[in-house]
């Protein structure tokens, strides 16, 4: 890897001015120093990781980059020459581009009109003509090779789509610095493959890539050099070969952290079976026959439309599944019901903690205690003193960072906020607790603390049900199913190898190929 | 790991992502403007049993004449309402704006007491499309400057206006007007009211304003997400404050339209009609969220509901039934879109 990077360094394009040179940049909002003295040097064809855990400031520096915020300090400088002044967007335009997280396509318009908004080819008298607009916008993505119909409506884009999309948009402004932030974090493991591919497709025609991301595995498999930030400074650039996973995550976080594993005790053969689930069929045709002990932690894995997540949400009634029987602690549950489920005991982590697991604007102490209004009040009423108590308790055990139960979760970062969606989990101390994709898009730290959590709760006699195809959450699981098109393909006890996991998942069997 | 990815990469390339939904969305989706084309002929047909007289030319211009008011307003509320805000205001600046003008152009002797006579007759049409102008102009200093809430800033104002009318008529109805604001609501051009040219020739350029403008795709890409419009370099702030002040002075015109075929300007103009509007925008595909309808959807909307409520003239229903018919018809219009859009209504 360091050969193709040093070559791509060396390289005749652009002599060696660096695509992007930021240098002592420094900026404050209010009393919090979200930059000090930072900066970073991006060369010409290089794909840059930018790490960091949450509140280093990352995101700062993207939009100081891209010239969203002006920094207090320091000087940006692209190709040896200042930045353009903040007013000028299509001279940043040209320079650079950004993908965010939150996507910048407007989902009501179809794709054509996205990549050409706000520049529609027209004709005379200044109108629109949507036929060349559109096969201006086929062509452009011909060119960059996206296979997509530039007539649907943008909102019909998958994740993957979309990013493809507005970086083939991104590259029709001229930009060749692209800085992409957590391209990843929603996408599973084959869009994750494809982007990949992709991104190594463009660096090779000269696009300079700004990677930002979590997991520390893709910067190892596609970045050549890393800089990491830790509260708000610059710790160190280096070529990513020359850098150890171990020292990595120690300039991320200034200590070492190694993540939980599953103890290998197994649990004791005589515990009771708190889920069992025979038979189940979910809607979209996914079918799944398991069993989860008392203090047994056990995994579902598998890629997008491996069919996991809506075994899981069956499981816990967030969907009725077609046919089957889950049942926890001998109960049998209804199907499709939420309630009930509660009620059998059974704490859920959803999928996507935006759309169904937080109320942004409520305080992290209604959050915490939205599933067990009984537990901190009587007759319908509801006690703040009480309320706040245990929110206090969740605060100190899942170490949230807040200065109290009254802060809304919508000031939490993202690590903090899944946190309050495992505290919710937990408040009802469940006998069963479902975490689906406990750990997305969140920072190595938060995700210690939440893996360090089940592995507290399963000592105390809890079944845990972890689904997800994050390796760092499997390795707490006692065992792992893995799913790959609706069907459970291979089962592995605990000491499973990272490459078999992952191949199963891909529905790719490395010892019969 | 890293082998295990790049290994998996390298093996038979993955299956393309999931590529375009099959063509026959994509014509539907082209159809929505024209959803509401077959429940117009239906209810063309229905009425022409009920009564034959319903597609005579005489009924049609009338059913044309009698809409072409509020369907301006619907073009006004669809504008606004892409953009994804809402402008309750505008029933009262349908009043207000031919009100003002008549209040400072009419002479107080002619009609016991009412009006100030500071203005020469010839005034008249510039004021009223002024008031429009600046009701709008402020709405957008409250609601884009000030970053109100649409909603409860044009609930206000539709009452402040509402009482200004009243004040300065005392309750009472303008009459007496001159003949330049009277002209376009009664004049008839080529054998038809000029009002409905009016109306007719707004939406076509509406649609062509919407359809084919960079300005008229930016109340679009405001309404569907305003980051992201921003970062295509619209000026966000300064489309939505135009498209407050269009709206405002199409419902001013609107207002002078009517005033005109009645001759007059009641305290009362417009007072309940902003309900009339919206159920003909969201009839006609406009979205309450922003980013979607389109202009010729809104005419149909408008179009049909006020066909609906011709046939039930027709039908010989008694006029203190129509108030419970009119809502109906615009629920059941809200079903049948709601069937033909296939879509949840939002």
């Amino acid at each position: 890897m360091s050969g193709t990077s040093r070559a791509a360094i060396d390289g005749p394009a652009g002599g060696d001015r660096p695509v992007v040179e930021a240098v002592n940049i420094s900026k404050r909002f209010g009393s919090t120093v979200a930059l000090s003295e930072a900066g970073i040097v991006v060369r010409r064809g290089e794909t840059h990781a930018l790490v960091g855990r949450n509140g280093a400031g990352k995101s700062t520096l993207v939009s100081i980059l891209s010239g969203l915020t002006a920094a207090d300090a320091g000087a940006v400088a692209f190709d040896g020459r200042p930045a353009p002044p903040l007013g000028d967007r299509d001279a940043w335009r040209q320079r650079l581009a950004c993908v965010y997280q939150k996507s910048t396509i407007i989902p009501t318009l179809t794709v054509a009109e996205n990549l050409f908004l706000n520049r529609h080819a027209r004709g005379s008298g200044r109108l629109i003509r949507w036929s060349e607009l559109r096969r201006d916008a086929e062509r452009l993505l011909a060119t960059w090779s996206v296979e997509v119909d530039v007539r649907q409506p943008a909102s019909t884009l998958s994740v993957e789509q979309r990013q493809f999309v507005e970086i083939a948009r991104a590259l029709s402004f001229g930009a060749r610095f692209i800085i992409l932030d957590e391209p990843t974090a929603q996408l599973d493991g084959a869009g994750i493959s494809r982007l990949f591919t992709r991104i190594r497709d463009l660096r090779a025609q000269g696009v300079t890539f700004l990677f930002i991301s979590h997991h520390l595995q893709e910067v190892y498999e596609i970045c050549d050099q890393v800089t990491v930030f830790r509260d708000a400074r610059h710790i160190v650039t280096a070529p990513v070969a020359e850098l150890s996973r171990q020292a990595l995550v120690a300039a991320m976080t200034g200590e070492d952290v190694t993540m939980p594993e599953a103890d290998r005790r197994p649990p004791s053969p005589g515990a009771a079976v708190l889920l069992s689930v025979r038979d189940l069929v979910t809607r979209s045709g996914a079918e799944i026959s398991l069993e989860v002990k008392a203090g047994e932690v056990v995994g579902i894995a598998g890629g997008g439309g491996s069919g996991k997540v809506e075994v899981a949400e069956a499981i816990v009634g967030l969907s009725c599944p077609a046919g089957g029987i889950v049942a926890v602690d001998g109960r049998v549950l209804r199907p499709g019901s939420v309630p009930d489920a509660l009620a059998a005991g059974v704490g859920l982590v959803p999928q996507d903690r935006h759309r169904e697991g937080l109320v942004p604007l409520l305080s992290i102490a209604e959050n915490v205690t939205m599933t067990v209004p009984h537990r901190v009040g009587r007759h319908g009423i509801i006690s703040p003193a009480r309320r706040d108590g245990l929110a206090r308790r969740t605060i100190a055990d899942l170490a949230i960072k807040a200065s109290g139960p009254q802060v809304p979760v919508s000031d939490l970062s993202g690590g903090n906020q899944q946190k309050v969606v495992m505290g919710r989990a937990l408040a009802s101390h469940p006998k069963l607790l479902v975490l689906i994709t406990p750990t997305a898009g969140v920072d190595v730290r938060s995700k210690q603390t939440l893996l360090g959590v089940v592995e507290d709760v399963r000592r105390r006699g809890t079944a845990v049900l972890v689904v997800s195809d994050e390796l760092d959450d499997l390795r707490i699981c006692d065992r792992v199913a893995v799913m790959f098109q609706g069907r459970v393909v291979h089962e592995t006890a605990q000491g499973w190898s990272d490459n078999d996991l992952v191949a199963a998942m891909e529905g790719v069997d490395l010892h019969h190929v | 790991m890293s082998e295990t990815l790049s290994a998996v990469a390298s093996t038979p390339p993955p299956p393309p992502s999931p590529s375009a939904p099959p063509p026959r969305s994509l014509a539907l989706a082209r159809l929505r403007d024209l959803a509401l084309v077959p429940a117009i002929i239906a209810v063309a047909i229905v009425g022409f049993i009920v009564n034959p007289v319903f597609l005579t030319s005489d009924n049609i211009v009338n059913v044309l004449q009698s809409m072409s008011e509020i369907a301006i307003l619907v073009l006004a509320q669809t504008i606004v309402l892409i953009t994804g805000k809402m402008d309750l205001s505008l029933e009262s600046t349908f009043g207000l704006a031919p009100g003002i003008a008549a209040w400072l152009i009419i002479d107080p002797a002619l009609t016991r007491g009412l009006g100030l006579d500071l203005l020469p007759d010839a005034w008249a049409v510039p004021v009223v499309l002024l008031v429009g102008a600046l009701v709008g102009a402020f709405n957008g200093l409250l609601i884009v400057r000030f970053g109100l809430n649409g909603f409860v800033v044009t609930l206000g104002m539709l009452i402040v206006l509402r009482g200004l009318l009243t004040g300065i008529s005392g309750g009472q109805t303008f009459f007496a007007l001159p003949a330049s604001m009277t002209y376009l609501g009664s004049a008839t051009w080529w054998g038809v009211p000029a009002s409905i040219w009016v109306s007719l020739l707004l939406f076509a350029a509406g649609i062509v304003v919407l359809g084919y403008t960079r300005a008229g795709r930016a109340l679009y890409a405001i309404g569907g997400n305003v980051d992201a419009a921003r970062a295509a370099g619209i000026r966000t702030d300064r489309v939505l404050w135009i498209a407050l002040i269009v709206a405002s002075v199409l419902a001013a015109l609107a207002g002078l339209l009517i005033s005109g075929r009645l001759a007059a300007v009641p305290a009362a103009q417009g007072s309940g009609a902003i309900f009339q509007v919206f159920a003909a925008a969201v009839i006609g595909g406009v979205s309450l969220n922003g980013g979607k309808g389109s202009v010729f959807g809104a005419f149909t909307g408008v179009l049909l509901l006020f066909m609906i409520i011709n046939v039930l003239t027709l039908a010989g229903v008694p006029a203190q039934w129509t108030n419970f018919l009119n809502g109906t018809v615009i629920l059941v219009a809200l079903v049948v879109s709601r069937i033909t859009g296939g879509k949840a209504q939002t």
